[in-house]
């Protein structure tokens, strides 16, 4: 309850204030807002509790699943080749929806349509394993999510839900993280909000978690009812994000406060 | 599934000492929480960490709840010869884990 | 964009196997710190026997900033020389207010070489932590650092 409080007064500061997106120039990864003990945690992939997942997520990427008898590494391959780059342009759409989708559901899909086996529950070892696994074939390589023009509609109703006041503290995402990124909640630095490295390992969590769940927390954290995992209306947020930054450097498995 | 990250180096010169870090997932689940029903969450901690080269130990820690989830360590510890790190993980619940890590030492 | 370091001469290594299923924490609520100055100093009468406890020596590397106490960077190195007749035998840390005043020992011997080790641990508020080194003469020293552990924003209530 103390944080409401924070964010309540933070802001009524500067409500009056609109909106307004922030420039190229001055964009700026979560990793700049951090101590130096925790970059160091992040660059040392020794140090980095993210790596326990990647690791996982390789051995994962390697075994036969479901009735197919399949490994994701019967199709790949080698995911060092095959999926670098991949996570940076995802939520990507997919034709057989008609909708974007993000990585963890591309994982499911591809479970479930050519492995043959049960889709994995979001925010399970296992689907966090593997995305990590391919999201850390993308690390260095620069964000271009929302290039498709299918996208476009997708895009610009993830910009409304950015924009959009929501819950008991009527607050959209764009009134912390564009209006106010460069000042601080208590003792925690408000972020742009670029969701460069994920999963990540927060220490918030003790753990590695999705972009999904990120969201649902701050979505929380003003008092609004979140999205179930896996809702469109999650998903389009993250494509918005992503495109939003667009140009920026992957870093997953980032780690944050 | 259980994973641990060791880094150690492949090799060293004889004489050298050299940093051992090491990672194991766990959840360390301290005891001392409870869920919102007001049920205790029981213990569940990794107790004790031991790395033993060439079958001799050179390092062990004792790990109370306060030791954060995905126990992380460094230490040092000076190459004489080449050989054989082992490294053990024995927690709560029956928690057993193994690894190891060889180094040429010239 | 951050390049693994030492990535070519380090060797990584995992290891897959049975072990406890790591599910999603449950919700929880925090009891009451239950530790207290005097079970602090009790803690460390059980280490020490009740010998005296010198100041120095002992470096305690703490951020003087918390960004999170869930996850506390922590490095404790001894200035004194590891050789088999005068060493470092162990390195004990303790906290003040965390729910029990242990938080680890580790065990040294001359062939370690240095007397450092780092780990990470939990602070549930802004407190003293103590670190106490035995020499191999039955000696003990130490460093206390006072941290302050700043609260995150946005904490999840329901997973």
């Amino acid at each position: 309850m103390r944080f409401l409080g924070a964010i309540a007064a933070t802001l009524l500061v500067v409500g009056a204030v609109g909106a307004a997106e922030i420039p190229q120039a001055d964009r700026r990864s979560g990793y700049s807002f951090m101590k130096p003990d925790t970059k160091t945690m992040q660059d040392d992939d020794t140090a980095n509790p993210g790596m326990l997942w990647v690791l996982n997520g390789e051995t994962l990427w390697n075994r036969k699943a479901g009735a197919a008898d399949k490994a994701c590494a019967d199709c790949h391959g080698n995911a060092r080749a095959s999926m670098k780059g991949v996570a940076a342009r995802y939520p990507a759409f997919d034709k057989a929806t008609g909708r974007p989708i993000d990585l963890e559901q591309r994982i499911n899909s591809c479970r479930t349509n050519h492995q043959q086996a049960t889709p994995l529950a979001f925010e399970s070892r296992e689907l966090l394993s593997l995305t990590a696994f391919v999201a850390r074939q993308s690390q260095g390589v620069p964000i271009e999510t929302g290039a498709d023009p299918q996208l476009a509609p997708f895009v610009a109703k993830g910009r409304e839900l950015y924009m959009q006041r929501q819950g008991q503290l009527n607050l959209g995402c764009t009134n912390c993280h564009d209006d106010n990124w460069d000042k601080r909640l208590a003792g925690a630095a408000i972020t742009q909000g670029h969701p460069t490295g994920y999963p990540l390992y927060r220490l918030e969590w003790q753990s590695l978690g999705s972009l999904q769940r990120r969201l649902r927390a701050c979505i929380t954290g003003i008092r609004a009812q979140a999205y179930d995992y896996g809702a469109p209306e999650l998903v389009e947020l993250e494509l918005y994000l992503m495109s939003r930054a667009r140009g920026m450097a992957m870093e997953a498995p980032a780690v944050r406060p | 599934m259980a994973s641990a990250l060791i880094n150690v180096p492949a090799r060293a010169k004889r004489g050298d000492i050299i940093e051992i870090k090491t990672l194991m997932s766990h959840i360390m689940e301290s005891g001392y929480r409870h869920k919102a029903s007001g049920e205790a969450v029981p213990r569940d901690i990794i107790t004790s960490f031991t790395c033993r080269f060439n079958g001799a130990e050179i390092f062990r820690a004792d790990l109370f709840p306060a030791i954060a989830a995905n126990p992380f360590f460094s230490f040092f510890t000076t190459v004489t010869e080449s050989g054989k790190f082992e490294f053990e993980w024995i927690g709560d619940k029956g928690f057993s884990e193994t690894a190891s890590a060889s180094i040429s030492v010239e | 964009m951050h390049p693994p370091s030492n990535s070519t001469r380090r060797q990584f290594l995992g290891l897959a196997g049975a072990a406890a299923v790591l599910g999603t924490a449950p919700v929880v609520t925090l009891r009451p710190a239950e530790a207290t100055p005097e079970r602090l100093a009790s803690a460390i009468r059980n280490v020490t026997g009740g010998a005296a406890v010198k100041t120095g020596k002992v470096k305690l590397e703490v951020p003087p900033l918390v960004e999170n106490g869930n996850t506390v960077p922590l490095t404790v190195s001894v200035a004194h020389p590891m050789a088999p007749e005068d060493h470092v035998s162990s390195i004990h840390v303790f906290n003040e207010k965390n729910p029990q005043p242990n938080v680890a020992n580790f065990h040294l011997g001359p062939h370690a070489g240095r007397a450092q080790v780092s780990t990470r641990i939990r602070l549930t508020d802004s407190q003293k932590v103590v670190a106490i080194a035995k020499l191999s003469d039955g000696s003990f020293w130490s460093a206390s650092v006072d941290v302050v552990v700043t609260l995150a924003a946005c904490t999840e209530e329901v997973i």
